[in-house]
C-alpha cells in the first residue's frame, strides 16, 4: 500500500476542561474511502478541524504527506457543515467555486489565469452545476448548494477530500446523487466522511471508525457491534434505526 | 436655492459627503456581508475616548480619535480571534468603556471643550478645507488596498476557514480589514458624528445588497446610494434649516425601509 495522505498521530485535544479528543491515531492512504461515524459532540468536527489546522492539538501531530507544515493544507478539499455555512453573501456559484484556487495563485496581486478558469470549469461540469454557474449561491437548491461547496473543494486539486455531516440537509433522492458524485471522485482522491448518522454510510467506504472522544478502528468496512457498543455505549438503538445490513458482518446480524 | 453653491462651506460640505460616501460604500459592503455592524459600532464609539484624550493633550482630537480606533480595532480583532471571547458582550463593553473615557477625559480638560457637540453628532458644513485633503488621501489608501487585496479580503469575509485551510494570512487579513473600518469610522465622525456613524456606514451596503450580486457590483451601487443620500441630507438640511448628520441619516433610513418593501413586493410576485 502507498504511503498515507494523512497521518493523525497520538492527537489529543482540550477545552475549556474537557478532553475532546483522547488518543487519536489513524492513517489515511490515498485510495481510501474512510468514513468515521459517532454521537453528536463525540469530537468529530473538532477531529476535522485538527487535520485542517483551524485547531492546534494540545498533544500529538497531523502528517500530511508525510509533512507537518501549514502550507501542505493547500492538498486538503474542505466541505464544511452545512449549517455553518453562508449562503446570503453576494457571490455567484462560478466565483465561489474560482476562489477554491486562490492557495494555488502565487501572483500579486492574487488574480486567476486561464488554467485557474478551466479548472473551475471542469469542477462545475464535473458537479453537473455548469449551467448554475452564474446564479447567485442563495438562490440554488440545497443539493445544489451541497455541490458548489464541493466543486469549491475540488478546483485546488485536493488529496483528500473531507466531508463534514454533508447529508444533514438534503433529502433522500439529493442523497443518492451525492453518493453516485463521491463514487466518480473516488479514483481521484482519498475521501474522508465524517456523519453522526451510521444509516448513511454507503456500501462503497473502504475504511471505517467510530469515534466518541477514543477513535474505534476496524481494518475493514464493517462496522463491528464492539466498535459501537464502545462509541454510542448503547448499540441495539441504533441497530434498529435501519442500519443498511451489507455494511454489518454476518456475525453481527445474528446476534 | 443653487445661490448657495456659491459658499465655499457649503461646497466643501458636498465634496466631504462625496468623499464619505466612497469609504462608506466600499468598506460598509465589507461590514454588511461579514456582519460586523456591531464590532463598528464598538470602534466608532470607543473613538469618542480617543476625541477626548486629544482634548485633553491638546492636540487635534482627530487625531487622537484616529489613534484610539485603531488601537481598538486591533484590540478586538485579537481577541476575537485568539480569545473567541463572548464577542457582543466584549464589544458591549468597548462601546461604553470608550464613551466613558471620553467623558471622563474632557471633565479633566480645563475649560470649554469647542465643537464637542460636533464629534458627537456631526457637522458636515464646518469642516475645513485641509481635512477635505485629508479625507481624499485616506480614501486613496483605502481604495488603493482593497483593490489590491479584492480577491482575499472576498476569501476572508466569505469563508474564513476556508481561507485558513488554503494557508491566506486570515489574522493578518482580518486585522488589516478592522483598521480599515477604524480609519472609515473617523473619517465618518466628521460628517454624521460617533453616534451616526453606524448608519451611513451599513445603510447603503444594505439597500445595494438587495438588488446586486457581487462585491464589487455591491461596493459601486453602495458608493452611489451613499453619494445620493448625503447630498440629499445637507440640501434638505440647509432648506429646513436643520442639524445636517441626522437629516442625511434619516434620508439613507427611510430610503433602506422603501427598499426592503420593494424587495418584500418583488418576492411576493
Amino acid at each position: 500500500m502507498s504511503a498515507p495522505v494523512i497521518e493523525v498521530d497520538d492527537v489529543w485535544v482540550r477545552m475549556r476542561g474537557h478532553t475532546v479528543l483522547e488518543g487519536v491515531s489513524l492513517a489515511i492512504h490515498p485510495d481510501e474511502f474512510y468514513a468515521i461515524i459517532g454521537p453528536n459532540g463525540g469530537g468529530k468536527t473538532t477531529l476535522l478541524r485538527v487535520i485542517l489546522g483551524l485547531l492546534a492539538p494540545s498533544r500529538g501531530e497531523v502528517r500530511i504527506l508525510g509533512s507537518t507544515g501549514a502550507e501542505m493544507r493547500r492538498f486538503l478539499g474542505y466541505v464544511p457543515q452545512f449549517r455553518t455555512f453562508d449562503f446570503d453573501y453576494p457571490i455567484t456559484v462560478r466565483e465561489m467555486v474560482l476562489s477554491g484556487r486562490l492557495g494555488h495563485v502565487t501572483r500579486r496581486p492574487r488574480r486567476y489565469d486561464a488554467n485557474d478558469r478551466d479548472r473551475t470549469e471542469e469542477a462545475l461540469e464535473t458537479m453537473r452545476i455548469a449551467d448554475l454557474a452564474d446564479r447567485q449561491i442563495r438562490d440554488l437548491s440545497g443539493g445544489e448548494q451541497q455541490r458548489a461547496i464541493i466543486a469549491r473543494a475540488l478546483v485546488g486539486d485536493p488529496k483528500v477530500l473531507l466531508l463534514d455531516e454533508p447529508t444533514v440537509y438534503v433529502d433522500a433522492p439529493t442523497e443518492a446523487q451525492f453518493y453516485e458524485v463521491l463514487d466518480l471522485l473516488r479514483d481521484r482522491m482519498a475521501i474522508v466522511l465524517v456523519t453522526h448518522d451510521i444509516g448513511v454510510i454507503p456500501a462503497h467506504v473502504t475504511r471505517v471508525a467510530c469515534l466518541n472522544r477514543r477513535l474505534y478502528t476496524h481494518d475493514t468496512n464493517e462496522i463491528t457491534p464492539d466498535m459501537l457498543e464502545a462509541a454510542y455505549h448503547c448499540p441495539v438503538d441504533l441497530i434498529a434505526h435501519g442500519v443498511p445490513h451489507r455494511v454489518f458482518s454476518e456475525h453481527s446480524r445474528e446476534e | 436655492m443653487f445661490e448657495v453653491l456659491g459658499f465655499e462651506f457649503f461646497r466643501n460640505a458636498l465634496v466631504a459627503g462625496v468623499l464619505a460616501s466612497v469609504a462608506c460604500g466600499v468598506i460598509g459592503t465589507y461590514v454588511v456581508v461579514r456582519r460586523m455592524v456591531s464590532v463598528s459600532g464598538g470602534i466608532s464609539h470607543a473613538a469618542f475616548g480617543g476625541i477626548g484624550l486629544g482634548y485633553f493633550l491638546g492636540i487635534d482630537p482627530l487625531i487622537g480619535a484616529t489613534g484610539f480606533t485603531v488601537a481598538t480595532a486591533l484590540g478586538m480583532g485579537t481577541l476575537q480571534l485568539r480569545a473567541r471571547q463572548q464577542m457582543d458582550t466584549l464589544i458591549g463593553a468597548v462601546w461604553a468603556a470608550g464613551m466613558a473615557l471620553g467623558i471622563l477625559f474632557v471633565y479633566l480638560t480645563p475649560g470649554f471643550a469647542p465643537d464637542l457637540f460636533s464629534y458627537l453628532f456631526g457637522n458636515i458644513l464646518l469642516v475645513p478645507r485641509d481635512d477635505i485633503l485629508l479625507m481624499a488621501i485616506l480614501i486613496a489608501i483605502i481604495v488603493a488596498v482593497v483593490a489590491y487585496l479584492y480577491r482575499e479580503f472576498q476569501a476572508i469575509t466569505f469563508d474564513p476557514d476556508y481561507a485558513t485551510v488554503m494557508n491566506l494570512p486570515v489574522e493578518r487579513l482580518s486585522l488589516l480589514l478592522l483598521v480599515l473600518i477604524a480609519l472609515t469610522v473617523v473619517m465618518l465622525i466628521q460628517v454624521v458624528g460617533i453616534i451616526l456613524v453606524i448608519a451611513l456606514l451599513t445603510l447603503p451596503a444594505a439597500i445595494s445588497r438587495l438588488f446586486t450580486t457581487r462585491i464589487w457590483s455591491m461596493m459601486l451601487l453602495a458608493v452611489g446610494l451613499g453619494i445620493v443620500f448625503s447630498v440629499t441630507g445637507i440640501w434638505l438640511s440647509y432648506l429646513l434649516n436643520v442639524p445636517s448628520g441626522a437629516t442625511i441619516i434619516l434620508v439613507s433610513t427611510l430610503a433602506y425601509a422603501g427598499a426592503l418593501g420593494t424587495e418584500r413586493l418583488r418576492q411576493g410576485d
